[in-house]
């Protein structure tokens, strides 16, 4: 008996012990998109501070906004911002408010498969809008030939693709739809899924880049950065000053810096088809979803803690992984809206 | 559930004879009462499943009634959700699949059962069993690379122009759709039916077949008018199996099938599976009534299976009373 009492007793040390060295467990969960932007922030963030451990689950921005909403994880991340029925339905379980904290930026190309064409395209957003709400359905078409002088564009029907599973980039692309084409904002609208008025479903950005691949004359929409790190080709779009813009991680943070002048005060923006020449029109924050209020004062200082570094060093980072960096005033903004976590 | 209805009486007497305590004591009453917890714990499971789909799904059945069943539109955004695209879908692919996947299956069971060499018979099922073991996604990417460019390029304008004539033929040849996804999973479940058929045959009594052979028949005529009658139930089960795994399977068809809602004659036109659409949308949806929305869908798959197998079971019975209750397998 006194052998088996002095197991417990080590193994009680033990565990003590290995207690105090990861003190701190902090528990997120969210957007898939900037996924791999977080590990590399939370891994390097760990290296400086050995007692705290943050741990990021990519379930999807709506998993997210539900589990932080339901506490339970200390924080989640979103692709699109809550809606105001998602404010009050964390306001009204907690008695406080969620705040959110933009942390990178991403876009949305436009990528196609025309047998014969190599070259960059050109598209208006009356082409994208007619393309997607079925009504353009030829690539020869005068809306899309138009912004093309001298590609020699087929007549040949176009294959519309898009996301079939609820996503951020989905929801960016519908929002950018809903801006400006009024038709799209009444009969379809914006959100992580729509219903559709034409085309195929491609499961994930892969799934999408797949089906545009092979089909012959198909149009679709993937990632930024999985278009550029699968070399895609992709389109220019013109923006709201009328000029064609290729994205790429300059004309991202163009179009946050572009819209940070109307930057409300709880960073719910939309920031596609934002003021600025050189700003490509279809890009969007995404955003840390962080609760106002922390009964644990430990946490509370670890996550504000992450956050301010993120917003300094841990914008370094970014580039290397073709994520977009958050313009100065956007940081400037945040660093002051930290306080209030409290 | 047949199983334990029916070894608890026959073993009735026998247990009977002594007092519980000495069988307690010996084992048999726990080995029962084990046994039984066991086979108790499928019910319990299948029911708690049901009552969480249909607990989950209150706002959306209270909402939607019956006409989740007839409406087409599945719209997030304004709050409309209609299953029968998806129904429809679901069947579709199904049907498909057993269409091809059946006679392919069964005839090679015969031949691996009846007339290969037992050393042949042998590796090849090897291969079999490997092929029902290989996961679904695994599938899925076959028919991305392989099977999608075949049909565009090759099967579907083929059948356009042979029996284009056929509203099943028509329209544009995108290569996904609901004839690659029930191709797909016809490879898919192949292996189930003819692993399954194949035991089944190959546990018909021998008596039987020389029985046959003593009356004249030819080799081919005992396999196909004796053997495989006799057979014939677990045939059947292999079937349903098959039915089982053709109708939930998410990944492979999500990857093939277009990921559309649509109701088309046409086996070339894109659409859209229950599961694959459950698996697409769930992560991201946020609003109460689409996540209830995307539940009730399972309840509705959970329904059509159990439609589709019970009506399979009664085709048994209707078939086995004719066939003179031959098969008893």
């Amino acid at each position: 008996m006194k052998r088996i009492a002095g197991w417990i007793l080590a193994a009680l040390v033990l565990a003590g012990v290995a207690w105090a060295q990861s003190a701190l467990l902090i528990n997120g969960a969210g957007a898939t998109f900037p996924y791999p932007m977080y590990s590399k922030w939370f891994d390097e963030y760990h290296k400086k501070n050995a007692n705290l451990q943050i741990n990021y689950q990519s379930i999807g921005s709506g998993g997210g906004i539900k589990q932080v909403t339901e506490g339970t994880v200390d924080f989640g991340a979103s692709d699109g911002p809550m809606n105001d029925d998602q404010l009050k339905a964390f306001q009204d379980k907690h008695g406080f408010g969620i705040l959110h904290f933009p942390t990178v930026l991403g876009a949305d190309v436009p990528t196609y498969n025309i047998p014969g064409v190599t070259g960059e395209l050109n598209f208006t957003p009356e082409a994208l809008a007619g393309v997607f709400l079925g009504k353009v359905t030829k690539w020869n078409d005068p809306l899309i030939a138009s912004a093309n002088k001298g590609v020699n564009l087929p007549a040949n029907d176009i294959v519309v693709v898009h996301r079939s599973d609820g996503s951020g980039t989905t929801y960016i692309w519908t929002d950018y739809l809903s801006k400006i084409s009024e038709e799209w904002k009444n009969k379809v609208g914006k959100g992580t899924s729509v219903n559709w008025p034409v085309g195929l479903g491609g499961k994930g950005n892969e799934g999408v880049a797949g089906l545009v691949k092979q089909t012959p004359n198909a149009f679709g929409y993937v990632e930024l950065i999985y278009a550029i790190q699968n070399n895609m080709p992709y389109g220019r779009v013109k923006n709201s000053s009328g000029t064609f813009i290729k994205a790429n991680l300059e004309s991202v943070t163009a179009a946050a810096a572009g819209a940070s002048k109307n930057m409300p005060d709880d960073f719910r923006v939309s920031i596609t088809d934002a003021p600025g020449k050189t700003a490509y029109p279809i890009s969007s924050f995404t955003w840390l979803l962080v609760p106002a209020k922390f009964s644990d004062a430990g946490k509370r200082d670890a996550i504000k803690g992450f956050v301010s570094w993120m917003l300094a060093d841990g914008q370094n980072y970014a580039e290397a992984l073709s994520y977009a960096k958050l313009p100065k005033e956007v940081v400037a903004k945040e660093k002051l809206a930290l306080a209030n976590v409290q | 559930m047949a199983t334990t209805t029916t070894t608890v009486p026959s073993a009735g007497p026998v247990v009977g004879s002594r007092s519980f305590l000495s069988r307690l004591r010996e084992g048999d009453e726990i080995a029962r009462l084990i046994t039984f917890l066991f086979a108790a714990s499928v019910v319990l499971v299948t029911l708690l499943l049901v009552f969480e789909l249909w607990q989950g799904s209150v706002l959306a059945r209270h909402k939607f009634g019956l006409n989740f069943f007839f409406t087409r539109v599945w719209d997030p955004i304004f709050d409309q959700f209609g299953a029968l695209p998806f129904i429809y879908g679901t069947v579709l692919t199904s049907a498909v699949a057993l269409a091809i996947a059946v006679p392919l299956g069964i005839g090679a069971a015969i031949f691996l059962a009846e007339l290969a060499p037992q050393k042949i018979s042998d590796t090849l099922q090897f291969f079999i069993d490997l092929l029902a073991a290989v996961p679904s996604v695994i599938y899925g990417l076959l028919g991305v690379f392989i099977v999608i460019p075949l049909m565009r390029q090759y099967i579907q304008p083929a059948l356009k122009s042979t029996l284009g004539f056929l509203p099943l033929f028509q329209g544009p040849a995108y290569g996904v759709g609901f004839l690659t996804a029930g191709i797909v999973l016809a490879i898919m479940v192949i292996p189930y039916i003819i692993s399954v058929s194949r035991e089944v045959l190959l546990s018909v009594p021998r008596d039987q077949r020389e029985a046959a052979l003593a009356l004249g028949a030819t080799r081919w005529e005992s396999t196909w008018k004796v053997v495989v009658p006799f057979a014939r139930n677990g045939i059947m089960g292999s079937i349903f199996l098959a039915l089982a795994r053709a109708l939930g399977e998410t990944m492979a068809v999500t990857m093939v099938i277009g990921n559309t809602p649509t109701i088309s004659a046409s086996l070339f036109s894109p659409g859209y599976s229950i599961a694959a659409v459950i698996a697409n949308e769930f992560t991201e949806a946020t609003g109460d009534l689409y996540l209830q929305a995307l539940i009730e869908l399972g309840l509705v798959l959970f329904l059509l299976t159990f439609i589709l197998n019970g009506l399979a079971r009664l085709m048994i019975v209707a078939t086995s009373q004719k066939g003179g209750g031959m098969g008893h397998a």
